[in-house]
């Protein structure tokens, strides 16, 4: 170090001024390029996913959970709707993809972002010259590669039991890839943003399996859609499942099953605007409510 | 070697609700020394350690870590200061070498994430999960992971906390090692001779302010303070002086007993000694 660094600082910091006097005796060294944000993010998106698959109890829990609620449902309620061309289990197939979705987006990130939070991994990485975004891009690969697995398994298990057809046209195909990636990119930042509600992470997972759970009644997983009370509906269209259960209904699902929707179809282009509304939304309440540490560690 | 300041800190003040914990705190640090921060629980070392780097707010004052302020880090000042924590952290199922050589990818200019392991003495370890490692072992990485950016500056708050003496001991040796390669070093610590063996200048806080300065060896007036000599006299039993002058007590001493002076013993006030009054007479309230 020289001179410059002995002289008294400005109180105030000078982010790349104050850097530059800092080295400018130095090694030169410092003026190395820091590794960049996306590069970090496809690094930690690797390491998350190979920690995901050691954990083998999480693995078997988050692929067998909406396989054995499937089983149950469209085990349970197997009759042919009326007029529409289709049976409840084929219904119940598209509710828990819908429902997988949620689960390995929202309700995984909720509680596992939580728990690094209380066990101090956050605090950790703001102690790096780690770039925030790196984090978030590796929560995301984790969340794309589950979620399109949880998929997957469902749909395999629900073409070969049930007799769900795979989509047959393009357009189809297309939907399904839009419906998937707004619905899965909404709940996962909805996750992000329930995972600074707990105050500790014990405390996180009945701070997110209960909305989680909430939801799944009144946007039409677990009961039928035209069951369902208007207001609970109503109450339910505010948020993403159950447009992400309507738009995977409507790839799914034989042109006549939309009688079953409340407005008799499928609403395509409000099922796109909520789940693109929730993607903002939801983008923008993590920027503004994320934590790195525990209220009170601050 | 390096010179000027790697710290500065002018009147630094904080608390939390009504509590006051940081009254007014002054520090100079210099670039390449080991500096320990000495205090009773809570009187202040951890909040200062914490606002150092740049993971607590301060009320007021002036803080200067490697020439920058800590409230808005910015990455490369991230990439040059080290921090071990005082509670442990990332339990995982990464192994211990996963763990120091993605952090490594973390950092423009980190160091080799085998010779770190090798440093923190883990390399038996290196294939071992996170969570198979006992708590001195973990401790070991969490300075492993302080260390792999290459820091110029390394803060540990409390690091041999629940060590046993051979492990603190090997840990001292890696405290040595990493300022012998002219990293700055600050600890804070509660054990005396911790701080005697490893650092160059202490400060003791108590009550949110500094209340003694410099080496270990002098801090307080130690090295100037009224020695005690000790003797066994004819009938056996042991006799004592205190006295500013204790070569020349000795030396009268030994023409008294013509040679040997049986059970003879010098001895200065401890820095265990000058703690205790430097913190009693500071009783906060």
């Amino acid at each position: 170090m020289t001179a410059a660094d002995a002289a008294p600082p400005a109180a105030q910091p000078e982010p790349d001024g104050a850097d530059g006097a800092g080295t400018a005796g130095g090694t030169g060294s410092d003026r190395e390029r820091l590794p960049g944000a996306w590069q970090l993010g496809l690094l930690r998106g690797a390491m998350e996913i190979r920690l995901f698959f050691r954990q083998r109890e999480q693995v078997v829990f988050t692929f067998a959970f909406p396989i054995v609620f499937l089983f149950l449902f469209a085990s349970i309620f197997s009759d042919t709707m009326k007029n529409t061309g289709t049976t409840a289990s084929q219904y119940y197939v598209t509710s828990m993809i819908a429902s997988g979705i949620m689960s390995t987006s929202f309700q995984s990130l909720g509680i596992s972002i939580a728990i690094e939070r209380d066990e101090k991994v956050l605090r950790r990485l703001r102690g790096t010259p780690m770039p925030p975004a790196a984090y978030f891009l590796g929560k995301i690969w984790l969340v794309l590669v589950t979620g399109v697995l949880e998929t997957a398994v469902l749909l395999a298990f629900g073409t070969t039991v049930y007799g769900v057809d795979l989509p047959s046209t393009a357009g189809r195909w297309l939907t399904f890839g839009w419906v998937f990636v707004l619905g899965i990119t909404g709940c996962a930042l909805l996750g992000i943003a329930i995972s600074s509600v707990p105050r500790s992470g014990r405390s996180a997972t009945s701070v997110v399996v209960l909305p989680f759970l909430v939801l799944q009644f009144i946007s039409g997983v677990y009961i039928l859609i035209d069951t369902i009370p208007n207001w609970m509906l109503t109450v339910g269209s505010f948020f993403p499942l159950k447009w992400l259960c309507q738009g995977l209904r409507s790839v799914f699902l034989p042109q006549a099953a939309a009688a079953l929707e409340p407005a008799g179809a499928w609403e395509s282009g409000r099922t796109a605007l909520v789940l693109g509304a929730w993607c903002l939304g939801g983008l923008l309440l993590c920027l503004l409510t994320f934590r790195w540490k525990n209220r009170g560690d601050a | 070697m390096a010179e000027g300041d790697a710290v500065r800190v002018r009147g630094l003040r904080k608390r939390y609700g009504d509590v006051v914990a940081l009254d007014g705190l002054d520090l100079d640090i210099r670039a390449g020394e080991v500096f320990g921060l000495l205090g009773p629980n809570g009187a202040g070392k951890s909040t200062t350690v914490e606002i150092l780097q740049g993971h607590r707010s301060r009320d007021s004052g002036e803080v200067s870590v490697l020439g920058a302020d800590p409230a808005a880090p910015d990455r490369r000042w991230k990439a040059r200061v080290g921090i071990v924590w005082q509670d442990e952290s990332a339990v995982t199922e990464m192994t211990v070498g996963e763990t120091v050589r993605h952090f490594a990818r973390y950092y423009p200019r980190p160091r080799d994430p085998a010779e770190v392991i090798a440093l923190v003495g883990l390399e038996a370890k290196a294939r071992s999960r996170v969570k198979e490692l006992s708590g001195g072992q973990r401790r070991r990485l969490d300075v492993a992971l302080g260390v792999i950016g290459g820091p110029r500056l390394l803060l540990l708050d409390e690091p041999t906390t629940g060590f046993d003496p051979v492990a603190r001991r090997q840990f001292w040796e890696l405290i040595r090692t990493l300022a012998a390669e002219g990293t700055t070093i600050i600890l804070t610590t509660h054990y005396l001779e911790e701080a005697e063996a490893l650092a160059d200048r202490l400060a003791v806080i108590a009550a949110g302010r500094v209340v003694a300065e410099g080496p270990p060896g002098s801090l307080a007036g130690r090295a100037e303070a009224r020695a005690t000599v000790h003797w066994a006299g004819p009938d056996g039993v042991e006799r004592s002086e205190e006295t500013g002058t204790p070569t020349a007590t000795v030396t009268s001493l030994a023409r008294r007993f013509d040679g040997e002076i049986p059970g003879l013993r010098v001895t200065r006030p401890t820095l265990e000694d000058v703690y205790l009054r430097l913190i009693g007479q500071e009783d906060p309230r």
